[in-house]
């Protein structure tokens, strides 16, 4: 994924309740006759034709083809018009997507919206009584206002913290407190790591506090956490010379302004349910591309502390949203507590009083497990955000 | 000599047979191909105005090697470049790299040619050779064959790109030779040969196999997929379109008087793009579709249409943002928005086995022919490096650029200009 976490404009997105996109397979048999739950609909121009105006209750599915020249969006609206039930967006000219919702027996409108504008093209939609009538509902709400704000104090607490550890780390550097420095570096960016996710969505501010050197621009002037850790950590480097105590200031303020400036827009931030899986997600690759193979702390090799973050990031964003996958896939989410937990003893291993060995110290072999036990875990993690929107 | 042979007529065609298109569907490369095989010539000439192997359509093998000279004598260079264009030109015609043969010379003695091609096609062999800016100057400035004064003006080492994380030992390069066919052996019999010929003038600095073409440079092909499993390469120049040929691809008469000898060439870029595969894989299938801007399916672009219909880059998509989206690939490297310019790319997919944390190391050997890297690559590579959507799956080790001199003429040898 993009490692944005909230700005991504993705092709689902659920304001309330249950619903998922995925693309028509056109060889399961959608929208055949038989089924009197697999409806199609043909979105055109200037029509909404779907296949039925009534279905029973329980998994409906919904083909939609969009046959217009424009971009289309499907919606099931609830009986009000205004409720949104489910809706599927960003349907290209000859393309197909397929919506899913549970739907429960009641009075619905369908709605084409080619060209995005207006309130659609209508049609009312009735869903009959069936013994599949779903169970979810108020409750439902209920867990998903629940993890959205489980998540939102989760990120304040860690930009708080992280906040007070950069204020922290930069005096001790600037006063030329070296030690001191390397020992609170990995800490602070722990807070980092942990919502890198949600950070990096501020795509200005990313670059600025996180960019490694090797992804410089020409040109581009190095900022940023990485700037200091070389400068702490000159070993690897070539023919390196330190920063002068201006210097220092000049990086360390920078660092600290765009920290205060990342706080105070994390606080105006809002999040929903598949951001949040989406974001558990999008953690674990960042343990894939960069920290499993120790390029994300080239210098200090403190690459397992940032790898726990992340983590704990993932997990926290995992758990907060396990509430309702356990109704909607219980097996899932047994699979990924299981996974969580294998990933978990794995680093744990690798503890070294407060923190973790170096990244320099692991043996090719342990290096290999956790490669292998992140593998694991992602597989599950990638089918999280559609079996919870399901 | 007299019992040399056309690994054609090994084949049941009959010596008779040669250059007959069509003739050789008992090959190899031809069990099970596609189609568009078949109406294929199995052999390309190796002299021209330009040499083979850019806009002739791309074979579905490669094997690229990248050289070092490790002499200063000039002559042996010369002598060296005569060697391979008699050879090369042997090769792509189907007869063997020496002018006795695999098997046709005296026992107490090595073949002249190594013989893993006897038996198949020419399989359209097409050999192409470049030289990197270091045969004009070493990296400390040293002229070490008279050539500096001829070095074209935009042959020089690539400027670093954010993700290029490049291992010496995969890029760069005195000289490059580029050997495709359809058959993955015949290719790699071509580089085997010539760097056999070299030894002594040259070593082989880096070689890279790839073993599935991810262009089109006809339009009598279709497209292929790379290995995020997307159509690649749709907009690519194809040859039919000459204008386009001759604007984007081959250097102009007068674009650099301190190297007219180039004119008629190209400059090859190759770069080896690694895919996180794995990371890639656990995509949902609508992101990738956003990455790309284009359906995984068809190809077409979002906005609609069938494959090598235009982008409709202004139509609006939900939630603000055009449907193709702005850090889409299509978008970014589309010639509306870099100045017209347009590549010709003949890159391979390739897998080199696993790495050592059990990922696939594997991806897209990037080549592409362009009039000119300064205007046809480097500022759509600055901008694809800073804001693609795909560059998270993407991590560049090897690169290198070549001038690629124009065709051989009958009696010369190749890059001959250069030195007269």
């Amino acid at each position: 994924m993009r490692k944005t976490l909230v700005v991504t404009a993705l092709a689902v997105a659920v304001p309330f309740l249950a619903a998922c996109t995925e693309n028509a397979d056109s060889s399961d048999g959608a929208a055949d006759g038989g089924n009197p739950r697999a409806l199609s609909v043909e979105s055109s121009d200037d029509a909404c034709k779907v296949s039925a105006a009534e279905a029973p209750a329980g998994t409906l599915t919904f083909d939609v083809t969009n046959t217009g020249s424009q971009v289309t969006e499907f919606y099931l609206l609830g009986d009000d018009g205004l409720r949104i039930v489910s809706e599927v967006e960003n349907i290209g000219p000859g393309l197909n997507r397929e919506m899913t919702v549970n739907a429960p027996a009641g009075s619905y409108f369908t709605a084409c919206k080619p060209g995005m504008k207006g309130e659609g093209i209508r049609a009312g939609f009735t869903v009959t009584d069936s013994d599949d009538e779903p169970t979810t509902s108020a409750d439902e709400q209920q867990l998903i206002d629940q993890a959205v704000s489980n998540y939102a104090a989760y990120v304040q607490d860690q930009s708080d913290q992280l906040l007070a550890k950069t204020e922290q780390f930069v005096d001790l550097y600037k006063a030329g407190d070296d030690d001191a420095a390397r020992t609170l570096y990995p800490d602070a960016r722990t807070h980092w790591e942990r919502i890198e996710t949600v950070a990096e969505s501020f795509g200005d501010l990313d670059p600025k506090l996180d960019l490694r050197e090797a992804d410089l621009e020409p040109g581009q002037e190095w900022t940023g956490w990485h700037r200091l850790e070389k400068d702490l950590w000159p070993q690897r480097a070539e023919d390196y010379t330190p920063l002068t105590t201006e210097e220092r200031a000049t990086y360390a303020d920078d660092l600290l302004a765009n920290t205060q400036t990342l706080h105070e827009r994390v606080g105006e931030l809002t999040y929903t349910v598949d951001q949040i899986a989406n974001g558990s997600r999008g953690l674990l690759e960042e343990v894939a591309l960069g920290k499993v193979t120790g390029e994300e702390e080239y210098w200090s090799h403190t690459d397992l502390w940032d790898f726990q973050a992340n983590v704990d990031g993932a997990r926290v964003g995992y758990e907060g949203v396990k509430p309702i996958l356990e109704q909607k896939d219980p097996q899932l989410a047994g699979e990924l507590d299981a996974r969580f937990a294998d990933l978990q003893a794995l680093l744990d291993a690798q503890r070294a009083g407060d923190g973790f060995k170096t990244y320099d110290q692991l043996t090719p072999d342990e290096v290999k497990q956790l490669s292998d036990a992140v593998n694991a875990l992602s597989e599950p993690l990638s089918k999280l955000t559609a079996a919870v929107l399901s | 000599m007299a019992r040399q042979v056309s690994r054609r007529s090994l084949l049941g065609g009959g010596a008779a047979a040669a250059g007959v298109a069509g003739a050789f569907v008992v090959g190899r490369a031809s069990e099970g191909a596609p189609a568009e095989h078949a109406a294929r010539p199995a052999t390309y000439a190796f002299r021209g105005a330009h040499q083979a192997g850019i806009t002739t359509p791309a074979q579905d093998r490669l094997h690229f090697a990248a050289f070092d000279v490790t002499t200063d004598d000039r002559d042996a260079l010369v002598d060296l470049l005569k060697k391979w264009t008699d050879a090369a030109e042997r090769m792509t015609q189907g007869k063997p790299a020496g002018t006795v043969g695999p098997v046709e010379g005296a026992t107490n003695v090595p073949p002249d040619d190594t013989g893993e091609a006897i038996g198949l096609s020419p399989s359209g062999l097409t050999i192409t050779f470049g030289f990197g800016p270091t045969l004009f100057r070493t990296d400390d400035g040293h002229d070490r064959f008279g050539l500096a004064d001829r070095q074209p003006r935009a042959l020089r080492t690539l400027p670093h790109f954010p993700a290029d994380n490049l291992d010496p030992m995969r890029s760069y390069g005195d000289l490059c030779v580029q050997a495709c066919a359809d058959d993955p052996q015949v290719a790699v019999h071509a580089i085997r040969n010539l760097a056999r010929i070299g030894f002594g003038t040259v070593s082989v600095r880096w070689s890279q196999l790839g073993f599935g073409r991810t262009s089109t440079t006809s339009v009598d092909q279709s497209t292929p997929r790379n290995l995020f499993g997307f159509k690649d390469g749709t907009m690519n120049i194809k040859a039919e379109e000459t204008s386009d040929v001759d604007a984007h691809v081959w250097v102009g008469a007068d674009d650099d008087t301190k190297a007219s000898w180039l004119a008629g060439g190209s400059y090859l870029v190759a770069r080896r793009i690694n895919m996180t595969i794995e990371v890639w894989d656990r995509q949902p299938l609508g992101d990738q579709e956003a990455f790309i801007g284009r359906s995984k399916d068809t190809g077409a672009p979002l906005s609609g249409g069938s494959e090598h219909a235009e982008p409709d880059f202004d139509m609006p998509g939900s939630g603000g943002l055009p449907i193709i989206a702005p850090d889409s690939h299509v978008r970014l490297v589309h010639p509306d928005f870099n100045g017209g310019a347009r590549m010709l790319r003949r890159g391979y997919n390739f897998v080199d086995g696993s790495n050592s944390l059990g990922g696939l190391d594997a991806g897209l050997f990037f080549l592409a022919f362009v009039r000119d890297p300064d205007t046809h690559f480097i500022p759509i590579q600055t901008k694809m490096a800073a804001n693609d959507a795909l560059m998270e799956y993407l991590k560049v080790n090897g690169s290198a650029l070549f001038a690629v001199p124009p065709g051989t003429k009958a009696g010369e040898f190749v890059g001959q200009s250069l030195f007269s």
